[in-house]
């Protein structure tokens, strides 16, 4: 019966995994997502624009022009524009050049020093922090592309100027930087650090026809060279919702993703994944039942002479009938605990032991409602597998058993 | 105390046999005779309401238990009966002492401890209160048993062939048990048995003979 049991237990561990992992993931997914209701760049696929800008999985589509995303900032459906340049990394964590507000939309709040204001300053999220130990005054030197595998860009070392507070979204992952900084780091490639920190940025030249571009303003309005990866976009009114998405995909050259819409998507597509190993739990826990109901059933052949004996001490029919459904009971109730505890237990273990999920910030320690339901339907399936031994005992012809020697 | 009257039972609807009339007073001791076949196991059954479905009268103590239900036969069984059997069958999962509260707790009685001490004085088991079921010779077993019929302090105590695989020696240990233990609450004791050596320790009988069938 041991052995049943912990078949009942191995089902429901996996079904516990599954559940506070799906859970969890999509409440990050939403929670990431939160208050960016376009995101806009390079033409390609939209899965990928979203998977990249605002989850920092996944890599570019491509660059697209400053100047053509000033315009849709301009628009009168258009509240906050958010710039993004991706390109390089550190330790295989993002060096993002945005501005602000990028932190703001996930309500940051520095734990220690103060946000970049000069080039190559930046500020690490928590997780960042914590994993490659840096601490105010750090410096470091970044790695070109997303990889830890890219070449290093030498002369350029950026300095950690302040470190965020654990938001738990996509920000702690992340090390913020201003978009000239990544401008800086590409453009003077050779350069040494002298030479870079020698080089004045173009605000000290602005004759008085300079017009301030509204998304980087160091940069002249309609500047035709410069380049970003993408633009973060929130709607003044729901109205944006309807005519900015086409307005982009048809007049100009950059595509304009919905989050929304994507992480949907991206739900039916996971959504596969856990039918299918649900599924498989399901089977398993289906086998266990069989085999309690059957290691019950047999149980029950053998100690029908002691539940006759019992009768004669002057048990009634109904003390064995509820004796076996509670033995039944009590059993998928333990077995489903110790499922439970076992599922949580997996998770926090691989929580402490593994890097990834750690980053992902999956948690083992949370309980959901729906656990209930679970030992719930333990003590049901438990009460199921016993019903038909119970009525067996339920209906025991004293004498004929006694009888039988 | 019992009273037994126009007694048949039918097996299988087509065999039948029929019981000769007979009562057996409050703290009196009966043999139930006969050769292997001649029903006694039958009539012992019938006698402790684990078998229904007869034809005639048995009353115990005033009450006709032909006519109870099987929820209260049960609760009749608890509160005046006790019950030993040729091989008897002790739960091997739980202690001497434990197996002994199983009656009183199947019975809704108070599970008290001195009166479980008690009997298992007088059976001379009580060095072996905490031991487990396997521990035990077949000899004590059996007195196990007996300590279990009797720890209720039941009216009838019934017993079906509780000496037939013994020898002389233990045959004669456990009847004199089984009187003494009668003895001491005024139980009425009723013993079906093919064993001829009870019958010097008991002399009231009733015999039943394959010609009744």
């Amino acid at each position: 019966m041991a052995l049943n049991i912990t078949l009942l237990s191995l089902g429901i561990a996996v079904i516990t995994i599954l559940l506070l992992f799906s859970s969890q993931l999509e409440q990050k997914i939403n929670q990431n997502a939160k208050g960016i209701d376009l995101v806009v760049g390079a033409k390609g696929s939209p899965l990928q624009l979203i998977l990249c800008n605002i989850f920092h999985i996944d890599f570019p589509t491509g660059n697209i022009k400053l100047a053509e995303a000033e315009r849709i900032a301009h628009s009168r459906l258009v509240k906050k524009a958010i710039p993004l340049a991706l390109g390089d990394s550190y330790q295989g964590y993002r060096i993002i050049g945005t501005t602000q507000d990028y932190a703001t939309l996930y309500e940051a709040e520095l734990a220690q020093g103060i946000w970049w204001s000069k080039e190559l300053e930046v500020v690490a999220g928590s997780t960042v922090a914590s994993m490659l130990k840096l601490k105010t005054g750090d410096s470091f030197m970044s790695t070109h592309g997303l990889t830890a595998e890219g070449g290093h860009h030498e002369e350029q070392h950026f300095i950690v100027k302040g470190i965020l507070k654990p938001t738990h979204t996509v920000l702690d992952n992340l090390i913020l930087t201003s978009i000239e900084s990544v401008w800086e780091v590409h453009e003077h490639v050779g350069d040494t650090i002298d030479e870079v920190r020698s080089h004045k940025p173009e605000s000290n030249q602005h004759d008085s026809t300079f017009v301030a571009s509204s998304l980087v303003p160091s940069v002249a309005e309609g500047d035709s060279t410069k380049e970003i990866t993408s633009m973060l976009i929130q709607y003044r009114s729901p109205m944006g919702a309807v005519m900015m998405p086409r307005l982009v995909n048809s007049q100009t050259s950059m595509q304009a993703a919905s989050p929304a819409f994507e992480t949907a998507r991206l739900f039916t597509i996971l959504g596969v994944g856990v039918e299918i190993v649900l599924g498989f739990a399901y089977v398993l826990i289906f086998i266990s039942a069989l085999s309690i109901f059957i290691a019950l059933y047999n149980s029950l052949k053998e100690r029908k002479y002691d539940l006759a004996i019992m009768r004669t001490m002057g048990a009634t029919r109904r003390t064995l009938f509820i004796t076996i459904v509670l033995e039944g009971s009590i059993l998928t109730l333990l077995g489903s605990m110790a499922g439970l505890v076992m599922g949580h237990g997996t998770l926090l273990l691989l929580a402490t032991l593994v890097e990834d999920v750690q980053k992902a910030g999956v948690n083992g320690l949370v309980l959901y409602s729906a656990e209930w339901w679970i030992l719930g339907g333990s003590l049901v399936l438990g009460f199921v597998c016993s019903l038909l031994p119970a009525i067996q005992a339920y209906r025991t012809d004293i004498s004929r058993v006694l009888a039988e020697n | 105390m019992i009273e037994v009257q126009n007694l048949t039972y039918s097996y299988n609807g087509s065999t039948k046999i029929a019981f000769p009339d007979f009562s057996v007073k409050r703290g009196e001791s009966c043999l139930i005779l006969g050769e292997s076949g001649s029903g006694k196991t039958t009539l012992l059954h019938l006698l402790g309401g684990l078998l229904t479905s007869q034809q005639g009268s048995i009353h115990i103590n005033g009450t006709d238990i032909t006519a109870l239900s099987e929820q209260a036969l049960d609760h009749f069984r608890g509160e005046h009966a006790g019950f030993i059997f040729q091989k008897n069958h002790l739960i091997r999962a739980l202690t001497v002492k434990k197996n002994l509260m199983m009656a009183p707790f199947l019975a809704n009685k108070k599970q008290d401890d001195e009166r479980a001490d008690e009997v298992l004085t007088l059976l001379g088991l009580i060095n072996k209160k905490n031991s487990r079921i396997q521990e035990l010779s077949q000899g004590q077993a059996q007195r196990v048993a007996i300590a279990r019929a009797v720890i209720n302090k039941p009216h009838i105590i019934f017993a079906d062939e509780p000496t037939s695989a013994l020898d002389d020696t233990n045959c004669d240990r456990v009847i004199k048990l089984l009187l003494e233990a009668a003895s001491q609450n005024q139980s009425t004791l009723l013993i079906a048995t093919h064993d001829q050596r009870l019958k010097s320790h008991i002399s009231m009988n009733v015999q039943l003979s394959n010609s009744t069938r």
